[in-house]
């Protein structure tokens, strides 16, 4: 990488909020502009989208076809490509339409449906291009997109963070509220990473991270449903935020069928 | 020592509270909250679980508190044994920066390691300390962490009165009494406590307590007691089984197991001898430093079998074999006994139930190699 790296941070479809992780960094923020250039941002000012960085950060999922010309031309110019966020990585929550007739949405959503021209479909980046590293969350967090330029920063492979929450969730000492209270927690089958904030708070966690590695997600199924709950509560369970990623996307499948 | 013994009348428990804060010990004492029992900063008597009593099932844990009733310890354990006070869940071995010649410095971490006592430790818990003892202090390179926690540490062991239905601590003759390892161990009844000290400073803090002479019918009480607490639901089926176990490694039950498991680690982290940790850095975007961090792990993730470009067990029948057959086999290997004290606390916490003690028979009791 050059002597002052340069960094550009890209939006698709989305809400905005994973690039808020490098907004609300605080003192982190102001290392990083010494550390790096920042020149394409556009949430934080800098214009740039056309230009050669050394890392391209990249937020929003795949909706329409402009975004699937403007996603190869950021690839043929970044090095390194991470996307950030679910929408990004698995396609996120608009991606509930893969699995549902878009077209029929619209006409109910929008008074002139005519003027909207989207895919059928909303991918993760992954689907179009090569990435080079994937951060997950809704949102991610800042020690996760720091991490990762860190990382690049010395030469070395970011961390992939693939454990369940359950582990940090106990490295907290928090009470299991799926043992005690009887919730459906997800986070046996969800990655780590956002630090088991739910269950710090004594609520169950809705796997905003996305699959953990070797989730066994029919197991949690019925676990969920010796708690009494209904199938296509289950079902929504794990289609909630990362509906577009296996394993989650054929657990929601099965138990919505078995409504 | 232990041969003197002598009752605390319930009225006079905070005495003993204040005894051991007046040794300038931070106390620590079980306490009903979120849903549980845990161990937090006792000070007053009244913090303790007054009335709660505990059902425990294989994936379920449910309190109830009865008002009226005065004991406090009438329940048999929380999430936590007494691992995390000594094996810290994370923190920070050692730290490195770069000088200003551009060299590496390292230096040690000072652990923090309070003068701290726990009230209502259990016999199972002394059992899985002396196992933690041995990985983390009996060896060539003594963990300085763990070791400083542990020279500060007073315990205060409370019998077992009220075993769950997921405890087995007497099929693997770690409890429900408490045999050692303790500074003074009551027995609770209703209008009070036998006590009993284990070292010199539990018998200097009984000598300052206002006791009485324990009756024929505490005693009688106690024995009652005791002998219903060893009448337990589940079992281990033998205290030697890496036998069995290593002769059965291809048992379909292995495949059975790990259709149900979660992989998801929480027996291995409620479990008070479980000692695997992983190890990351912690640096700033400078590059200038960093904090060498230790962390709980288990063998339930990829990355603890992961060796150089490839993880060995990729898989949750491979996962869950590896902790069964060192728990209960290869352990013996390394410490002369088996890794499991009969707490119980891998049933209760699992999130889809997966007994232990059911998954072992399945697996031994067919031994036909």
């Amino acid at each position: 990488m050059s002597d002052k790296p340069k960094v550009a941070v890209h939006k698709f479809a989305s809400c905005d909020g994973c690039q808020l992780a490098f907004l609300n960094a605080g003192e982190a923020l102001l290392s990083l502009a010494q550390q790096v250039e920042l020149v394409h941002f556009a949430e934080a000012g800098p214009m740039n989208p056309e230009a050669r960085v050394d890392i391209a950060f990249v937020e929003g999922s795949i909706c329409t076809a402009h975004d699937e010309e403007r996603i190869q031309a950021i690839r043929r110019n970044s090095q390194y490509l991470i996307t950030i966020g679910a929408c990004a990585t698995a396609g996120g929550l608009q991606a509930l339409r893969n699995l549902a007739d878009g077209q029929q949405w619209l006409a109910e959503v929008y008074a002139s449906p005519e003027y909207i021209d989207s895919l059928a479909t909303s991918t993760p980046i992954s689907h179009h291009v090569k990435v080079d590293h994937e951060l997950w969350g809704c949102p991610v967090n800042g020690r996760q997109v720091m991490g990762a330029i860190r990382s690049l920063l010395h030469g070395a492979v970011p961390v992939v963070e693939q454990d369940k929450v359950c582990l940090e969730c106990k490295r907290q000492l928090n009470v299991c509220v799926m043992v005690t209270k009887g919730e459906p927690c997800m986070g046996p089958v969800t990655r780590t990473g956002c630090g088991a904030i739910c269950p710090s708070l004594g609520r169950d966690c809705y796997a905003c991270y996305g699959p953990a590695e070797n989730s066994n997600t029919e197991a949690l199924g019925e676990a969920f449903r010796q708690l009494d709950v209904l199938p296509a509560t289950i079902g929504r369970r794990f289609h909630f935020i990362n509906s577009g990623v296996e394993p989650f996307t054929a657990a929601g499948q099965r138990w919505k069928r078995d409504e | 020592m232990g041969e003197k013994d002598a009752y605390l009348l319930r009225e006079r428990l905070p005495l003993l509270l204040e005894a051991v804060q007046a040794e300038g010990y931070e106390c620590i004492g079980p306490q009903w909250q979120n849903e549980a029992i845990v161990y937090d900063i006792l000070n007053q008597v009244e913090q303790l679980p007054h009335g709660v009593q505990v059902n425990q099932y294989p994936g379920e844990y449910c309190g109830e508190i009865h008002e009226g009733n005065v004991r406090c310890f009438a329940w048999a354990n929380g999430p936590q044994a007494l691992k995390p006070f000594l094996f810290a869940p994370r923190e920070t071995l050692w730290r490195v920066h770069r000088d200003n010649d551009g060299r590496l410095q390292f230096e040690s971490a000072t652990p923090e390691a309070p003068k701290r006592a726990i009230f209502g430790v259990r016999a199972c818990d002394l059992a899985a300390l002396a196992l933690q003892d041995r990985h983390f202090l009996e060896s060539d390179f003594p963990d300085p962490a763990y070791a400083a926690r542990r020279e500060n540490l007073l315990l205060i062991a409370v019998n077992c009165s009220h075993p769950a239905s997921t405890c087995f601590c007497a099929s693997t003759g770690d409890g429900p009494v408490a045999q050692a390892g303790y500074d003074l161990v009551l027995d609770e009844l209703d209008d009070g406590f036998m006590i009993q000290a284990g070292t010199e400073e539990g018998q200097a803090i009984m000598a300052r307590l206002n006791l009485i002479p324990v009756t024929d019918g505490h005693r009688e009480a106690i024995e009652i007691q005791q002998e219903k607490a060893h009448e337990q639901l589940r079992q281990v089926p033998g205290k030697q089984l890496r036998d069995a176990l290593f002769a059965n490694l291809d048992h379909e039950r292995w495949d059975d197991v790990a259709g149900r498991c979660l992989s998801c680690g929480n027996c291995t982290s409620v479990c008070p001898t479980c000692f695997c940790h992983s190890e990351e850095e912690l640096a700033p975007l400078d590059g200038g430093s960093s904090e060498h961090i230790r962390q709980w792990d288990s063998c339930f993730t990829a990355g603890h079998s992961y060796i150089h470009g490839l993880t060995i067990r990729q898989q949750t029948r491979e996962r869950y074999r590896q902790w069964l057959t060192h728990k209960f086999g290869s352990w013996h290997d390394q410490y002369g006994r088996s890794g499991c004290v009969g707490c119980g606390r891998c049933i209760a916490w699992c999130p889809v139930g997966i007994d232990v003690t059911e998954e072992l028979q399945a697996i031994c009791g067919s031994d036909d190699a």
